[in-house]
């Protein structure tokens, strides 16, 4: 059974008393009778019915008999129990008392199966189907139809990635409802009428006839009560009865949203979405659902490999490649980086391994843009605060702010939880950004217009009360005041902040400590009586004193080459191209001695590394990531792979080598001695205080951030997934895009700093004067051109030109040309 | 009882250029409006409700009390919708009325804004009759023009404004709720109830829905009271309709009389059946009421009366059929209609009306199977009461009582097509001139 979570009401919730079948059950007032049945444990058959749908009362399936509608007065015919609310002293007798409604649930599914194709073995969908489990319980055994079935052209293509049988649809609209209702993409609707209905491709917002292009598409396959919603991905691959299912976790984002992974002889072969209701109902983004191919790439790295004499990386044996880390990081000033794959004991392992192995505080998981005030707030206002705001919280809430987040893109489980909050309980959005997303639309928000940059000002003027939240994104470390601006406000109106953090492993970092200013659990290393705690908890002496530096400090302290520079590096899961300047990390990746990077797959960094170090991706080993609402979420592996290390063993590896152990070599000893530390109630840091720079004079500033299908190595492995992305375009307002010269539509060239360029088409939209926005990672990353969120930054008309640095050295000159 | 003709809504049709403003202003047409516009409205309610009014689009529920459901402290704006989306197989009143005399329709439109605090009505017409469509416009803009409709009508204060919305082909949008949703330019088909109509309409905002045959019987109420709309018809059954007669009699067309007439006085008044015919079957109003044969020749046409013997009045669409006629071809063509127009939300009208279609066809072709017209039953008493709206149930009810009344020649469509039985040609209009 399937309930809403049960918001924490405080006023109690009235009951209304009922008899179903003979049993008096008493049920919040509003309950749907469907609902109410089940919970005296009678199920009636159901197909266009869902909790989480508006009622719609259309495939005539769950009809009840209802003697007494509580009024001494019956109705006539039988009612369809899932639009029909329990009233008090209300009588009804379902398919188990009455002969009426059972006859009428028979002859309804004889109805359904009369155009069904009945094709079971060999639909993706037999086995786990709704249809045929409810046509062996409460159909007939026989078909009394003799005659021709309506047929279609089978499948069509909805989207790439989503194929409609329509002869095996029953039109229960769950699929429409869903798009319209839940995730706001109703570019699927019914088409003609009678038999010949349909879902087809909808008329879309501009008429045109657009594909399904939704991020949260494959909701709707799930949700299909039978098997006319397939995915590119999975059709035909399995049958359900041969399926492993486990419950995980995504790794995509920071959502916590839960997934169960189906694996088949040690393949995974789908993820759907788990049902939690405190965390993402019943619904998970396309990423998370499609995106499981990237750790079976053909890159993915099986053994360990140790640097020879020559130079070339060569296969070796795990004692022998733990013990050549251990030399080389012996006696040599080392950095730790890691990336947001890590789990929450990962992250730990690290941050122990950072200061007791390696004896310093030199370690950073922010490999994007970062900044000092960044750290600073992560310190006061997010590690050590345990679970702060909710998605039931949003829902409550009178306000929600978004500053420096796109949810849709960054967090889509946090955009579905928004969108409800606004459709149902009128939450107002307000969105501090430089243009009015379709996401933002789809939120019913609106828009405080601000330029990269310009966010603390923004900030300083909302209107917040206690009962508003701000959700703050990673990529206000680009603009400076801005987290400071988003702590004062909260101070001020007694708003709640939440962090929401692009990647899954990022708020677990936080925690475990893998910043430089801070150990486990929000202690920070410039406060002794926290670092004596810590190395109490560990079984050491001390822990080191002197700050950290940051991934910029730590790269750039490995190219100033001094002697007492830092020699050595640790990487875990970084892609350099996320860096903020990746030129100067495979600079400081070539000059440094000696690197050891613990991957998953071949990178940048394993290509130039000492000793690399295969690590398990997340299906072959258990763990936690802690979501941005600071929740745990835990999972076991799916597949047993004994030879797969978690990245916590590897280090475990290396530190025993350097005689001075972490303590722990499993994930479930590391998760009992990061909760050994538990709660920290000494010194916690102050809020930052930054001020705002002043306003610079750039002609062109850009915007920018991360669509959520994109190129990301994540994401690898999936053309049907990647056909549905959403086009990449540059947008800018109308006079931005005319002082360039540019048409509306027409393509344009983006150039920063490097003679790498981005061409793409362009849109208009409501950004400010002088801000030009464009995808983060499509087609080419926006760091390869030297370009951060902020940057100064031009664009010119058409593809890219031969030589930029010659031409069009400002936008004027392009403008003359074409001219 | 009275038993001649009455004709109020019809008494101008046969006058030269009987649509024009100027036509029905000579005939006293518009002269008690100010009148009633300067009345209260609950006063308006009132007189509609005590002259016994009931809705004349088939299901005869009283207007007056309809118009009273509208909640009147809601301060959200309320509409009129008059439903002239008129579909059904044999019913053919409004179209010829709407084309005759527009204004009455305009005319009560006023009045029954009005008396429920509507300032914007629609009347939504059946997309294919472009002429009515055209007229109505026409009428519409010589209302206007005459300060009829607009602001402050007639200086009372009172403002109505009217739009002429053309349906698109569907007959599920002659359903009211189907209706709103067409009108709001979303796909025709029918909504959950409740919330209903009179609080949660037009744009989610109050809303009565009305028949044209209602609203244009408002302003004779008005003008000659309420008593005299009450004297007229039964009991139980008050004032007049126009009653469609089609089919095998002499002279079909439209008879206007109160209430309670017999299927028998409207026969001989329309000339007996046409010449060497014998009355077979007949369907009170239209396709979706059971059909009758000749024992009810005598059934007084009202509400009451049809119901009791075990029909409905609906729409008074007298379709009448002679020996000529195969029970089984006629049957199947409206379940085919049915199955045509079935909108698709629900599962056993959609699905049922496709499956009973194929079983007549093969009844019809003479290859009936063992079994089928229990099937035929069964299959109906699945669709009844089963489906989302009344289009369902009224899809089952020639078949239900077709078999009632006429089971030897479904009985007969297991061994010899109705063709056979029946040959097609002797029930056209025009069997003696076909023939030779």
């Amino acid at each position: 059974m399937t309930l809403e979570a049960t918001p924490q009401a405080d006023t109690p919730v009235e009951l209304v008393t009922l008899t179903i079948d003979g049993t008096q059950v008493s049920v919040p007032k509003g309950t749907l009778v469907i609902r109410a049945a089940e919970l005296i444990g009678v199920e009636i058959p159901r197909f266009c019915d869902h909790p989480l749908l508006e009622p719609v009362g259309a495939c005539r399936q769950c009809l009840v008999d209802i003697p007494d509608a509580g009024n001494g007065r019956g109705f006539p015919k039988p009612q369809a129990s899932c639009t029909m609310e329990v009233a008090p002293d209300m009588v009804v007798e379902t398919q188990v008392t009455s002969p009426v409604a059972d006859k009428a649930q028979k002859g309804n599914l004889e109805f359904l199966l009369i155009n069904h194709p009945l094709d079971c073995p060999v639909c993706d969908k037999g086995g786990e189907c709704p249809l045929q489990n409810q046509s062996m319980s409460h159909g007939y055994g026989e078909s009394r139809f003799i005659d021709t079935k309506r047929t279609f052209p089978k499948p069509i293509e909805v989207s790439k990635q989503v194929l409609l049988d329509r002869e095996r649809c029953v039109l229960c609209q769950r699929c429409t409802r869903f798009s319209e209702e839940i995730a706001g993409d109703p570019f699927i609707a019914l088409l003609e009428r009678g038999a010949d209905q349909q879902i087809g491709i909808g008329p879309g917002p501009d008429g045109g006839g657009e594909p399904f292009e939704s991020y949260f598409s494959g909701n709707t396959i799930q949700i299909c009560p039978v098997g006319a919603l397939t995915s590119a991905d999975y059709r035909f691959r399995a049958r359900p009865f041969d399926l492993v299912s486990t419950p995980s976790i995504t790794e995509h984002d920071s959502s916590g949203a839960a997934i169960r992974v189906d694996h088949r002889r040690g393949k995974v072969m789908r993820r759907v979405a788990g049902d939690d209701p405190e965390v993402n109902e019943e619904w998970i983004t396309d990423k998370d659902r499609f995106c499981f191919t990237y750790a079976t790439q053909g890159d993915r790295l099986r053994t360990p490999l140790v640097r020879n004499e020559a130079g070339d990386l060569e296969a070796a044996s795990w004692p022998a490649a733990l013990a050549a880390a251990a030399r080389g990081l012996q006696s040599r000033k080392t950095g730790v980086l890691t990336g947001g794959r890590l789990t929450l004991e990962d992250a730990f392992a690290y941050s122990v391994f950072a200061r007791v192995a390696l004896q310093t505080n030199d370690i950073d998981f922010r490999a994007r843009a970062h900044s000092a005030e960044e750290a600073e707030f992560l310190a006061s206002h997010v590690a050590g605060t345990g679970l702060g705001v909710t998605y039931a919280a949003l829902e409550q809430a009178s306000t929600v702010a978004l500053v420096g987040l796109e949810p849709e893109d960054e967090a889509g489980i946090v955009f579905l939880r928004l969108r409800k909050a606004a459709r149902k309980h009128g939450v107002k959005v307000v969105s501090v950004a430089s243009h009015t997303t379709r996401g933002l639309t789809k939120m019913f928000g609106t828009l405080v217009r601000t330029a990269p940059g310009r966010e603390a000002e923004a900030v300083a003027g909302l209107e917040l009360d206690a009962r508003s939240i701000v959700l703050v994104g990673e990529r206000l470390a680009t603009s400076p005041g801005a987290y400071s601006a988003v702590a004062a406000a909260a101070e001020k109106s007694g708003a709640r902040v939440a962090w929401v953090p692009r990647r899954a492993g990022d708020r677990g970092a936080v925690e475990a400590g893998c910043l430089p200013v801070l150990l486990p659990g929000g202690r920070l290393v410039s406060d002794a009586e926290a670092r004596a705690d810590v190395a109490a908890a560990w079984g050491v002496d001390s822990l080191p004193e002197s700050p950290g530096r940051d991934v910029s400090g730590i790269l750039a302290d490995v190219l100033s080459g001094g002697r007492t520079g830092t020699k050595a590096l640790v990487v875990a899961g970084v892609e350099l191209d996320d860096l903020p300047d990746p030129e100067a990390a495979r600079k400081a990746l070539k000059k440094a001695q000696f690197v050891v990077s613990l991957e998953v797959r071949e990178s940048e960094v394993t290509q130039v590394a000492d000793v690399v170090l295969p690590v398990a991706p997340m299906v072959e080993r258990p763990g936690t990531f802690v979501s941005w609402e600071g929740r745990r979420r835990s999972f076991e592996a799916v597949l047993s792979e004994p030879n797969s290390l978690t990245d916590l063993r590897v280090l475990a590896g290396i530190a025993e080598e350097l005689g001075r152990p972490i303590g722990f070599r499993t994930v479930a000893a590391a998760r009992a001695a990061f909760d050994e530390l538990d709660a920290w109630d000494g010194e916690r840091a102050d809020a930052p205080t930054v001020a705002a720079d002043a306003p610079a004079d750039d002609p062109l500033v850009l915007d920018t951030w991360r669509l959520l299908v994109d190129d990301g190595r994540g994401q690898d492995g999936q053309p049907e997934y990647h056909a549905s992305a959403r086009r990449p375009v540059i947008r800018a307002n109308a006079a931005t895009l005319a002082a360039a010269g540019v048409e509306p539509g027409e393509t344009a060239t983006l150039v920063g700093t490097t003679k790498v360029t981005l061409t793409l088409p362009t849109e208009v939209a409501d950004l400010p004067d002088g801000v030009v926005w464009a995808p983060g990672n499509s087609g080419t990353p926006l760091t390869a051109l030297g370009l951060t969120r902020g940057a100064p930054v031009q664009i010119l008309r058409g593809d890219a030109p031969k030589s930029p640095s010659k031409r069009g050295t400002s936008p004027q000159n392009s403008e003359g040309g074409a001219a | 009882m009275t038993d001649t003709l009455t004709p109020v809504l019809t008494d101008d049709w046969a006058d030269d250029r009987a649509w024009t403003l100027e036509n029905y202003r000579r005939r006293g047409g518009y002269s008690v409006l100010e009148t009633a516009l300067r009345s209260k409205p609950a006063d308006l309610i009132e007189q509609v409700k005590d002259s016994g009014l009931r809705g004349r689009g088939g299901a005869g529920f009283p207007t007056g009390m309809k118009w009273s459901f509208i909640p009147q402290d809601n301060p959200k704006p309320k509409y009129l919708v008059v439903n002239a989306d008129e579909s059904e197989p044999g019913t053919c009143k409004d179209i010829p009325l709407m084309m005759a005399s527009p204004h009455k329709l305009i005319e009560g439109v006023i009045i029954s804004s009005y008396a429920i605090g509507a300032k914007q009505a629609f009347i939504y017409v059946r997309g294919e009759v472009l002429h009515v469509i055209r007229r109505l416009r026409a009428a519409c803009r010589e209302a206007y023009e005459a300060g009829l409709l607009g602001q402050d009508i007639l200086g009372t204060g009172v403002d109505v404004d009217l739009v002429i919305h053309a349906g698109a082909g569907a007959y599920i949008c002659g359903e009211e709720t189907a209706l709103l949703d067409s009108l709001e330019g979303l796909r025709g088909q029918p909504r959950l109830r409740p919330p209903f109509p009179a609080v949660e309409g037009l744009y989610a905002c109050p809303t009565v829905i009305n028949n044209v045959e209602s609203i244009a019987s408002v302003p004779s109420i008005i003008r000659e009271g309420k008593d005299w709309f009450a004297s007229l018809g039964t009991e139980k059954s008050k004032g007049y309709v126009i009653y469609s007669l089609s089919g095998h009699v002499a002279k079909p067309g439209q008879y206007e009389a109160p209430l309670g007439i017999t299927l028998r006085e409207l026969i001989d008044l329309g000339g007996g059946m046409r010449e060497g015919s014998e009355l077979k079957f007949w369907t009170p109003g239209g396709s979706s009421t059971p059909l009758l044969t000749a024992e009810h020749l005598d059934v007084p046409l009202d509400y009451e009366a049809v119901g009791e013997a075990g029909s409905m009045l609906g729409t008074r669409a007298l379709q009448i059929f002679d020996q000529t006629t195969s029970v089984v071809r006629c049957v199947l063509r409206w379940t085919e209609f049915y199955k045509h127009e079935s909108c698709g939300k629900c599962t056993p009208c959609r699905e049922g009306t496709f499956w009973l279609a194929q079983i007549l066809t093969r009844l019809n072709d003479g290859e009936g199977q063992e079994g089928d017209i229990e099937l035929l039953l069964d299959l109906c008493d699945n669709i009844l009461g089963r489906a989302f709206c009344a289009l369902g149930d009224g899809a089952t009810s020639p078949i239900t009582s077709a078999i009632e009344y006429f089971r030897d020649e479904f009985e007969a469509g297991m061994h010899t097509p109705s063709a056979e039985l029946f040959p097609p040609a002797a029930s056209t209009l025009f069997a003696k001139e076909a023939a030779v």
